[in-house]
């Protein structure tokens, strides 16, 4: 029921905003973050019942009764730390438009909680077709952010990743019509059963359609390439969206969806999604290397990053899967942190590229410093929260090849080498014209990089918190994987 | 709480206080703060040593479990052993000196507070290193020291070439970092655990040079090499000077940079198991002592001058470990961080004195001028020449005694090193002391002696440098090795596996001839370099007028220049290659050229939607026919195969 309760809340609350049109946008404003911290209130009420082992998480009831399908959720360890995340970062996303004067603000907020839900519905889905259904319904209120408050290339670059990332789920419906025929079901765990007794033939099409329709929702290597444009040319609490939460969506997919229902694509063709994915580990890390414009740069260190934990999730093993889990929370409040700081250079600036930037830290020096935390986060250091995460990840990649985990390993040092750029070039260094006048961060902007930093070195110093929830999932879904 | 546990803790809360009250906590208060973390954790350590003699046992401390994964567990514990113990005497003696001593140098800094935080952050990373019980929280500590070692050089971060010069620190450690990681895999793969003791005691098992140990201690060394300074991954050190005096002392000498021979000392089971990396690290080591030396004798920036000398005395250390002299290598590690603290203390008293400047052309004749540093300085040069009976020499000839036992060819070769080192010091002290003063008239109305914040860290060290070299007395002096005995339980796993291990073939006489040689060198270095540059004579030409071989040397060997035509610049162009080309144009231009495609069909397409209901009908028809056909194909062709089939119903 509480389940129920954390999908329908910030549905209800979208359509509540929708109402408030024309109202003044300070007003909406609070609604909204209201909204989302009631959301995760709820979350926390929900993750207490988890840990004392009651609560009433799952809810069930018919949706199409003829059919069989069932509009069931239901919270597990890994659906509760991505729900976790996602109603942590949602408050945060409403927070650092606090001080933009957005047009038609109520819509916009409506459809960050529209997101909201559908992700929320995505992770606790226990029936394949309700997880089809909020994976498609999530990117439709991002589009709308995208194409209504992005910039001019806006409609063209959000069009393109609206079509082909459909393109890809398309195929994921297929997949999962032709298990709903052969299982006679659509809950997932009974299609399990099914899955590990269908011909290998068929469960290699079916690797191959649920691997292209989360490749690019991730993005991996060579799918990624709607990514870069969209991150950049998108509003920021859209970026934000979509690298923190809904890319999230494709590693998740690969550990609900694709590992047991296609057993034995998996095994067979794991070697190839990881390669992919480490390509994409590499070639993303270099081009960042270069990039002058900061959005597009953290874009491609995001594409990136997913491609580690993909790998991860492909190496078939607890410490691989394990640390993809880690690895989406850390990336995930990461990643909006970063975001938002670019944020606040560009709308105290006006300008995204390096060579125009330097000296803030004499300006700023709280923004320098929960950058900088951050950005350790994002490079790895231990104590922070991307270490743990990569650790395993690495570790995860070098028990299944070591030749391939030396070369994920690469990602150390190409990450310190375009992180430390970023931060050489706009935090030090001299001032120039346009960050002459650069003001210190406002509360409302403390409030939001603030509970990140600590997230940061939380998640870096108590790291068994989060993996004592999600293993025994993933030992159990690496029990039937075997 | 144990008061193990305060030894860290102490230089976080400084840490925390300093760093999060910056600016608003008066500047009074910043230095007792700082110096005070690092006093009470000095204290706290030299309570535990005498916890530890009462009763001489490995005490390890878990303090929680920092992550588990199935059967794998990582806890956050400490252990103290003889090893860990010097460590914590040095990192908070020669830190607590150096946080005294930076009170007076920095005093006059905007960034004072910071400057206290990142140094309680350095000492935190710093024992965390040391006192970690297995190799993750080593590594914590590793990457945590290079993170401080990064906002350290990187201090005055306005200067991009500061900036640019903290960057490459990081980054190069991060290569060897690398390394360590794939060290770190090998070994949870073969033992299953990072516990040192537990991993210790597996590895008495294996075979001598078995392939996985040979592997593991590579690339272990490989981390050592990017913190350690050692060929190929030493350029970043010298670029290092570019912080604040205080922390080359502290991390660019005395503390940071000899982790990577901690490390190995940590792991001398597995090196003793593995001849072969031994011998590799012998010559990288002895490569680097020769290369860093030869650089060392053009230089003109006083703290290059140090650096150069820094990477070379740490290949000395490296190749006492490579010939299995580890507590020899370790004896150095510990005279070296009094002499290399006192005279990198020393150099900033001298560039304090001589409002920034560093280069020594422009000194001269100091001695008069600021005697206790002039002295100190002395003490510590003559310390590093390896004159007896200073502490430099016995740790140097314990070195070189081993090495020659090992093989003759190397101890020539060090021999020439340390000949090289005697010169370039004294150079470097005759130019900076003697003679007359050449800089400007303003430099030498400023000239003063430093305040006592600064001396009293110069004398203390100065004495540790005299008498360090008494905890290990060679052999036939027949007086005790206080070090060997000391640290002798810390080799039992090396004893276990190699019966001869620390037994050296060396008679009295040739130990007398080996010591009287390398003093003879010394002693020959030193009249040299005064007959070259004693009183004021043999003043270095300026840069522009250094020319042929000699230039080369001074432009330390383009090394720098070579990496970047052979690393850098290739991943930029890939860089740009993928970002500006392949990605944007080939790879996304594919994933375009698919739309368009579509689109084109389309004009063709929609040619079918002619209105015509008859064409309909018989697109209808058609359909309808192909697909009974499709459907009925694999039916019939089971009937023709088995004719007698039964037809239901019949």
């Amino acid at each position: 029921m509480i389940t129920l309760l954390l999908i329908l809340l910030p549905l209800i609350g979208a359509f509540l905003l929708l109402f408030l049109k024309g109202r003044p946008q300070s007003f909406t404003k609070n609604v909204a973050l209201v909204l989302a911290l009631s959301e995760f209130l709820i979350f926390i009420y929900a993750a207490c019942g988890f840990a004392k082992n009651k609560g009433q998480l799952l809810f069930s009831a018919d949706w199409v009764k003829e059919l069989g399908i069932k509009f069931q959720v239901n919270l597990d360890g890994i659906s509760l730390l991505m729900v976790g995340l996602t109603s942590f970062l949602i408050p945060l996303v409403i927070l650092s438009s606090y001080r933009v004067a957005y047009k038609n603000a109520s819509v916009l907020y409506a459809l960050i909680l529209f997101t909201q839900s559908a992700l929320v519905g995505v992770f606790a889905a226990d029936d394949i077709f309700l997880f089809y259904f909020c994976f498609e319904a999530a990117l439709i209120p991002v589009y709308f952010l995208a194409t209504y408050w992005g910039g001019e290339r806006g409609p063209k670059i959000t069009f393109k990743m609206f079509v082909y990332t459909m393109f890809g789920s398309l195929l994921m419906l297929v997949a999962f019509v032709t298990l709903y025929m052969r299982g006679q079901t659509a809950d997932i765990a009974a299609l399990k059963q099914t899955a590990v007794l269908l011909p290998p033939a068929l469960q290699h099409l079916l690797f191959g359609a649920f691997f292209i329709a989360f490749a690019i929702k991730m993005p991996v290597f060579p799918f990624h390439t709607w990514q870069p444009d969209a991150y950049t040319e998108s509003p920021t609490p859209a970026t934000m969206l979509l690298s923190g939460l809904l890319s999230k969506m494709g590693v998740f997919g690969l550990i609900r969806i694709l590992l047991p229902l296609s057993p034995a694509g998996f095994k067979d063709y794991a070697t190839i999604a990881i390669v992919l994915s480490l390509i994409g580990l590499v070639y993303g890390s270099i081009i960042a290397i270069r990039q002058n414009n900061i959005k597009r740069m953290i874009a491609y260190s995001s594409f990136a990053h997913m491609g580690l934990m993909s790998a991860g999730v492909f190496t078939g093993n607890l410490s691989g899967i394990q640390g993809a889990i880690l690895q989406m929370l850390a990336h995930g409040i990461n990643a909006v942190g970063l975001f938002f700081i670019l944020k606040i250079i560009y709308d105290r600036t006006g300008r995204r590229d390096l060579p125009s930037l330097g000296g803030i830290t004499q300006k700023a020096p709280v923004l320098s410093v929960l950058f900088m935390i951050i950005l350790l986060g994002s490079v790895a250091l231990p104590l922070t929260n991307g270490f743990i995460g990569e650790f395993l990840l690495l570790k995860g990649v070098f028990d299944f090849n070591p030749y391939f985990g030396a070369f994920a390993g690469l990602t150390i040092i190409l990450g310190a080498v375009y992180m430390l750029r970023l931060m050489q070039r706009s935090m030090f260094g001299n001032i120039t014209h346009n960050t002459e006048n650069f003001t210190d961060l406002k509360t409302s902007e403390v409030l939001v990089l603030a509970p990140i930093a600590a997230a940061v070195i939380l998640m870096g110093v108590f790291p068994n918190f989060f993996l004592k929830i999600s293993e025994p999932v993933v030992l159990n879904l690496l029990q039937l994987a075997k | 709480m144990s008061i193990l546990t305060l030894i860290p803790l102490f230089p976080l809360i400084g840490f925390l206080i300093n760093g999060l009250g910056f600016r608003k906590i008066p500047k009074s208060l910043v230095a007792p703060i700082g110096i005070g973390a690092s006093l009470l954790s000095f204290i706290a350590v030299v309570i535990v040593y005498l916890n530890f003699k009462e009763n001489p046992h490995v005490i390890v401390e878990q303090v929680f479990d920092w992550f588990v994964v199935g059967d794998f567990k990582v806890s956050l514990s400490f252990q103290l052993d003889q090893l860990s113990i010097i460590m914590l005497f040095i990192i908070t003696g020669v830190g607590t000196l150096i946080h005294l001593y930076s009170a007076g140098y920095m005093s006059h800094d905007e960034g004072y507070g910071k400057f206290f935080a990142y140094l309680n952050l350095f000492l935190f990373a710093m024992l965390l290193l040391v006192m970690g019980s297995n190799y993750l929280v080593m590594f914590i500590g590793w990457e945590g020291v290079g993170l401080c070692s990064y906002l350290l050089i990187g201090f005055w971060n306005k200067n991009p070439d500061y900036g640019n010069a903290a960057r490459k620190a990081f980054i190069m450690n991060r290569v060897g970092d690398l390394g360590f990681l794939i060290g770190i895999f090998l070994i949870i793969q073969n033992f299953g655990t990072l516990e040192y003791l537990e991993v210790f005691e597996k590895a008495k098992s294996f075979e001598s040079g078995s392939g996985i140990i040979v592997a593991i201690t590579v690339f272990l060394f490989v981390g050592a090499m990017g913190k350690s300074a050692q060929i190929p991954l030493f350029t970043w050190l010298p670029d290092a000077m570019a912080g604040p005096t205080p922390v080359s002392a502290l991390i660019h000498a005395a503390t940071m940079v000899t982790s990577g021979i901690y490390m190995i000392v940590r792991s001398n089971v597995l090196f003793t198991l593995a001849p072969a990396t031994l011998e590799f690290v012998a010559w990288i080591g002895l490569a680097t002592a020769l290369l860093g030396a030869t650089i060392g004798l053009f230089q003109n920036d006083i703290k290059k001058v140090l650096a150069y000398s820094t990477v070379s005395q740490l290949g000395y250390m490296f190749l006492g470990l490579g010939v299995m002299a580890y507590t020899s290598g370790f004896f150095h590690v510990i005279t070296h961080a009094f002499f290399k603290a006192l005279l990198f203390l020393g150099a900033g008293s001298v560039i304090h004195a001589m409002s920034n400047e560093q280069d020594i052309r422009k000194m001269g004749g100091l001695w008069s001028k600021i005697k206790i540093t002039a002295i100190t300085f002395l003490i510590g040069t003559i310390a590093i020449s390896g004159i007896p009976p200073f502490a430099g020499f016995f740790s140097k000839d314990e070195i070189f005694a081993h090495v020659y036992t090992h093989s003759k060819l190397m101890w020539a070769l060090a021999l020439l090193g340390s000949f090289m080192t005697a010169f370039y010091m004294f150079r470097l002290f005759f130019l900076t002391f003697t003679g007359s003063f050449r800089g400007t008239d303003d430099q030498e109305h400023h000239l003063h002696e430093s305040p006592s914040s600064m001396t009293i860290p110069l004398i203390v060290l100065a004495v540790l440098s005299i008498v360090g070299g008494f905890i290990g007395f060679p052999e036939v002096f027949h007086l005790p090795h206080g070090l060997a005995t000391f640290l002798e339980p810390v080799y039992e796993g090396s004893k276990a596996v190699l019966p001869t291990f620390g037994e050296v073939h060396l008679d009295h006489n040739t130990e007398w001839l080996l010591m009287g040689v390398s003093v003879a060198v010394a002693a020959a270095a030193i009249l040299l370099a005064y007959s070259i540059y004693g009183r004021g004579k043999g003043i270095p030409a300026e840069d522009s007028e250094i020319g042929g071989l000699k230039n080369v040397v001074y432009q330390k060997y383009y090394i720098d220049e070579i990496y970047t035509a052979i690393f850098i610049k290739p991943v930029l162009a890939f860089s740009s290659f993928l970002g500006n080309i392949f990605d944007t144009k080939i790879l996304d231009g594919l994933v375009d050229g698919v739309g368009k495609l579509v689109n084109w069909l389309s004009k063709y397409v929609r040619r079918i939607q002619t209105g015509s209901i008859a064409f309909y009908l018989f697109l209808m028809t058609f359909c309808i026919v192909l697909i009974l056909a499709f459907n009925l194909y694999p039916f019939l062709m089971e009937a023709a195969a088995k004719p007698e089939i039964q037809i239901p119903g019949k």
